[in-house]
């Protein structure tokens, strides 16, 4: 069954050509790894999968329901897709263990000592048991991009979207994050689309690797055969400009 | 100081009434300011442009036009007294202000914080009431601090339509006791008796918020 499937998709911001195009089907349980030079869309293409960017043209349906559609009521969607953000976006008013339990409280209305157990669970495994009282401005980049993980995998959600979340961080606070997320891809059955930079982490963790540029899907390809030879001019220059640094 | 002792019931009830006209219009203005903020900041036009429309209506009129208007005009449809009528145009005053410093606080929370929240699968209502305006509050805190003082000062309007306030009962002081002056500087040391503390109650908000951010 299809978590996401794209269909004939334009997005524009007023007369720019944000999306062009874009059909692309992506399984239950699958890993799909985004990358591109940036400008290429790969952002605006994640975060329309969860509303949080509206398309102007054609379908998208997630989880079965049709994004496109005035009458879809985002927020269930959005109660079974979470998302990772580049710059984190922990809420600031909140502590680390309130971040956690506040979307499981309001939204799922799961049970006080439940929802601490689950939320004190998915700390001890991202390693910040620890910093459970703390505020986030308290912890460093990494620790709060775990965090923020942590915080959507609470929710349980059949689907996870990770828009750069390696990019803000220091060289040295990268490592613990992909390990985070390698397990997860290992773990469960969870849906990822992951938008990076990370080369090792879609060789080692992706089954399926999307390549864009100027707003278009140029090639998708499974992981093996796109690091091997990509079949499109512009994600061979992309592969050897990034695999010189 | 004889003049005090003489007429202490007069100011005394007199700042009774600015302590309530007060609290009451400060309450008023505070949830009528956040919600025509949120109204102004709605992305639908038609609930922008009512609250824009109020906030400026509001803040480009003089306080003493909307109470007189209240206590002229609307009092005599709905019947009001001159306290009534001034706390309410008070209140609908300050509001306008309030509205801006809360739409003001609202904008500077970072984007990602509603965009964290509402992937997060939280509604827009939730977003803003637990994560949202919190903080916005927060950086709110100086400029509120500014409005409340306005507020208690702007209260003594009340002495216009007999609304029994300081100001007002210091009118009547000034007229019986001939000593114009000392009657207005015993309403003065009142004014500094409610607004001081307030003052160095937000300053005090201030420091504590930005202490457990």
């Amino acid at each position: 069954m299809s978590m996401i499937e794209f269909k004939d998709v334009e997005k524009y911001y007023g007369h720019f050509h944000a999306l062009k195009d874009i059909n692309l089907k992506i399984d239950a349980g699958e890993t799909v790894v985004l990358i591109g030079p940036s400008g290429s869309g790969k952002s605006t293409l994640i975060r329309t999968v969860n509303g949080l960017e509206e398309i102007q043209e054609g379908q998208l349906i997630v989880d079965g329901y049709d994004l496109h559609d005035p009458k879809t009521d985002m927020n269930k969607i959005r109660k079974n897709v979470g998302m990772v953000f580049q710059h984190f976006n922990l809420y600031n008013n909140k502590s680390v263990l309130e971040n956690i339990m506040l979307a499981p409280r309001l939204v799922l209305k799961r049970d006080e000592a439940e929802n601490k157990k689950i939320a004190m669970e998915l700390l001890e495994r991202v390693g910040l048991a620890d910093k459970a009282d703390n505020m986030p401005s308290a912890l460093s980049g990494g620790q709060k991009q775990r965090v923020a993980i942590a915080r959507s995998l609470a929710m349980k959600p059949k689907c996870l979207l990770f828009d750069e979340p390696t990019s803000a961080l220091d060289p040295e606070m990268v490592g613990g994050v992909l390990k985070v997320m390698r397990e997860i891809a290992q773990d469960s059955d969870m849906t990822m689309l992951v938008v990076t930079h990370e080369m090792d982490f879609a060789k080692a963790v992706a089954d399926r690797v999307i390549f864009m540029a100027d707003g278009a899907i140029l090639e998708d390809a499974s992981t093996e055969e796109f690091f091997k030879a990509p079949k499109n001019e512009r994600a061979k220059q992309f592969l050897s400009q990034v695999d010189s640094h | 100081m004889t003049l005090f002792d003489k007429y202490s019931s007069l100011f005394l009830s007199g700042f009774g009434y600015t302590i309530m006209a007060s609290l009451l219009a400060l309450v008023a203005s505070l949830v009528l300011g956040t919600v025509f903020a949120l109204l102004q900041l709605s992305k639908k036009k038609g609930w922008a442009m009512v609250g824009n429309g109020y906030v400026q209506f509001f803040r480009n009129v003089p306080l003493l036009i909307i109470t007189l208007f209240f206590y002229l005009a609307v009092a005599k449809v709905i019947k009001m007294t001159g306290f009534a009528a001034g706390t309410i145009a008070l209140s609908l005053y300050t509001s306008a202000f309030i509205a801006e410093c809360v739409r003001a606080g609202i904008l500077s929370v970072d984007t990602g914080q509603m965009e964290g929240a509402l992937a997060n699968g939280l509604s827009y209502g939730q977003a803003m009431r637990k994560i949202i305006l919190p903080q916005a509050f927060r950086i709110a805190i100086p400029s509120l601090g500014n409005q409340f003082i306005n507020l208690v000062k702007n209260s003594s309007i009340l002495a216009f339509v007999g609304g029994l306030d300081l100001m007002y009962q210091g009118n009547i002081v000034a007229a019986n006791s001939f000593d114009t002056f000392t009657a207005y500087m015993i309403v003065g040391a009142f004014y500094l008796v409610l607004t001081l503390p307030l003052s160095y109650f937000m300053q005090y908000l201030e420091a504590r918020t930005q202490g457990n951010q």
